[in-house]
């Protein structure tokens, strides 16, 4: 369309020429608190709450199974096709349906179910946020049409800050079409500034911290 | 200069229930902010921000490359670039695109420069239903209203009137409690999600290095639009490009903060082109559409082009003393507070609305809290000097160039200048006060009418002078001179 036309503008209003290089950028800011693993857990966990959502520590894979059966508490869920979800057993609890390769077979039981469960590829402790890319594994939609999301997350994820997550992931297209960094359940304050919880995504979180 | 201001600025001041959700919303937006930057929290916030400045200076004087950069990306990874030079080509291409997949519901995230660009409005001419999502955004369209605030469009609306506004528009019964009204919202939107063919956003930031649009939000509207329909169609402004991901270390901190005072929104997406293989759900097709309309102009303007670092988190609305007063319906374009009244002067001409730049005290509070340190009050300057320019050279305003003509004039005959001083010395005592009345004792308070005419008359209704000394400086000097030398 006008892409000749557009570049043009850009560089007679600059004064560049075409294939002209850029001058280097300032240099990649940078700071990553040196937190050991059980200062990263506490920090994430208590970042979690103070967004209103749940974090929950277990032991192992039997645990983090009992607690997510036990927040069903009999409604129906889906989920992801992490393989974290199936070692725990989540994935054959009933009520639970997983394993969706197809968009259009997961979208109906994601619309329809109360609850959505991934794992997440990162977490940043200071601000509690879950890392997800989009994947074989983890579908988009999961972690964001049923009201409530349930995460089950490794210790081991949870890197210090988001400079952390960008000096590991610095490139985060090469992997995937999609990542997202989830801070807390879903929120509005767009009337009259009054902060209301699980406007069009989840409006209750828990993250399931597994130590190893 | 006499300007005549917009009917709805005195409409709002002499509103008090809307003076009291303006005052208090930015009340609150303010008090966010200013826990989220203390320096416990974020003690890196004024390096962010030198840090911020820099990134966005670099970019735009490199513009050209990082455009071609992105476009590579973004096609290497199954999408396509779209350059357009304004919203018709946007709104043509997106019809286009339409009538070809044979689509019909839009959903939309809220966007700025899709306001910019009355892209519903355009799209619904053509019979196309476009939905906003965020929930704000969506009162609005059901209101026929456009937005009040860059961040919080809906900031002048209590419960009471978006309950009457969904009763009317959705025939809901009138639902005054807030977390019901969000619910219904959710509801209706839900439906349209699951719907629509094509998901429109905006983008927060355009990331060359990966060919990535960033999405920051907190309703999850967003991402729905941009992960449910089967084409995602990104709109983002030339300006809204940063070099590399990592960059994004800086902005993130930055924006969310200085918005609504959280340390990140609830989500933050980085989406690169359609779905890849093997993943389970995401679109089919990714379209990127970047747009000029008129921001090469204010790039060629190197004074000026500082104007294309905003970040749009609308903290110098929340802080300016005048948006607080005559909220976001005044200003004459989609982009209100200080950041509207630099940027739109240069994108509609400084003709248009002349008393944009001149609305202002030039307080600095807006340079202050600006994430990426825009000197507002510096452009607010320049863009004056522009208005009076462009009149003069249209003729206009012939008076006052006549004024300083005489003044320039004066203060180049020192005899003149010593003869009027003193004329004026003794003509002034006429018009001093004695009073507690307001002006301090021997003030002038009204110039004798031999002097009294336009402009001096109407400086002087809103200000008190300082009574000329008896004696001026000259003459002191020249004594002083003379005592010397003896």
């Amino acid at each position: 369309m006008s892409r000749e036309q557009m570049l043009q503008k850009v560089r007679t209003a600059l004064g560049r020429s075409p294939g002209q290089p850029a001058a280097p950028p300032p240099p990649v800011w940078s700071r990553i608190p040196q937190w050991t693993a059980a200062e990263r857990v506490e920090r994430f966990s208590r970042a979690v709450e103070a967004l209103g959502g749940k974090p929950v520590t277990v032991e192992n894979l039997d645990a983090a199974r009992r607690t997510v059966e036990q927040l069903m508490a009999g409604h129906r869920a889906i989920a992801s096709n992490a393989p974290l979800l199936t070692a725990c057993g989540i994935t054959s609890l009933p009520g639970v349906e997983s394993g969706f390769t197809d968009a259009a077979a997961m979208r109906p039981v994601c619309a329809s179910v109360a609850i959505g469960i991934t794992s997440a590829d990162y977490a940043l402790a200071d601000t509690g946020t879950l890392v997800m890319l989009s994947s074989p594994s983890e579908a988009r939609l999961v972690s964001l049409l049923p009201p409530t999301h349930i995460a089950v997350i490794p210790e081991s994820c949870i890197v210090a800050n988001l400079d952390e997550l960008l000096s590991i992931l610095p490139k985060p297209a090469e992997q995937s079409s999609s990542m997202v960094l989830i801070t807390g359940p879903s929120r509005t304050a767009d009337i009259e500034q009054i902060l209301v919880r699980g406007v069009h995504g989840p409006g209750e979180l828990y993250v399931i911290i597994l130590s190893e | 200069m006499a300007f005549v201001y917009p009917e709805k600025i005195h409409q709002t001041i002499a509103d008090p229930d809307l003076q009291l959700a303006i005052y208090t919303a930015t009340g609150r937006l303010i008090n966010k902010r200013k826990h989220a930057i203390e320096p416990d929290l974020l003690p890196e916030y004024q390096e962010l921000r030198t840090r911020a400045n820099e990134i966005k200076k670099h970019t735009l004087e490199n513009l050209d490359y990082y455009l071609e950069q992105v476009e590579t990306n973004v096609t290497a990874h199954g999408g396509q670039v779209v350059f357009c030079h304004d919203g018709t080509e946007v709104c043509d291409f997106i019809l286009n695109l339409a009538k070809q997949r044979g689509a019909s519901l839009f959903v939309k995230s809220k966007s700025m420069t899709s306001e910019e660009i009355d892209l519903n409005e355009r799209l619904e001419h053509h019979h196309l239903e476009a939905v906003e999502t965020d929930l704000g955004e969506y009162i609005l369209q059901l209101a026929h209203e456009r937005p009040y605030h860059i961040v919080a469009p809906a900031l002048h609306l209590t419960r009471y009137q978006v309950a009457d506004v969904f009763e009317e528009r959705l025939g809901v019964k009138n639902e005054i409690v807030i977390e019901k009204q969000a619910m219904i919202a959710r509801s209706v939107l839900r439906e349209k999600f699951l719907a629509a063919d094509i998901g429109i956003t905006g983008a927060n930031f355009v990331v060359a290095d990966s060919g990535a649009v960033t999405i920051i939000e907190n309703e999850g509207n967003a991402r729905l639009t941009s992960s449910a329909p089967k084409i995602h169609i990104a709109v983002a402004g030339i300006e809204k490009l940063i070099p590399r991901a990592q960059d994004l270390a800086v902005f993130l901190k930055l924006l969310s903060r200085s918005a609504t005072g959280q340390p990140l929104s609830a989500y933050t997406s980085f989406l690169s082109g359609p779905r890849r293989p093997g993943e389970v759900d995401g679109p089919e097709e990714f379209y990127l559409i970047l747009m000029d309309n008129g921001r090469t102009k204010l790039l060629a303007d190197g004074d000026k082009r500082e104007s294309l670092y905003c970040i749009r988190c609308g903290a110098c609305l929340n802080h300016c003393p005048v948006y607080r007063k005559i909220g976001g319906h005044s200003y004459p374009w989609v982009y209100s507070g200080p950041i509207g009244a630099i940027i739109t002067p240069q994108f509609m001409g400084v003709k248009r609305d002349p008393w944009l730049p001149f609305a202002s005290s030039l307080c600095g509070a807006c340079a202050e809290v600006c994430p990426v340190k825009i000197d507002i009050p510096r452009l607010l300057l320049e863009l004056r000097s522009d208005v009076v320019r462009a009149r003069t050279r249209d003729g206009e305003s012939t008076l006052e160039r006549l004024s300083f003509r005489m003044f320039a004039w004066l203060m180049r005959h020192p005899i003149l200048y010593e003869i009027g001083g003193r004329i004026a010395a003794a003509l002034a005592p006429a018009g001093q006060t004695d009073g507690p009345e307001g002006a301090p004792r021997g003030w002038i308070r009204k110039l004798p009418a031999i002097m009294n005419f336009a402009p001096l008359k109407h400086w002087l209704s809103q200000r008190d002078l300082p009574p000329p000394a008896p004696r001026s400086f000259r003459e002191l000097w020249r004594d002083r001179v003379g005592t010397r030398s003896k």
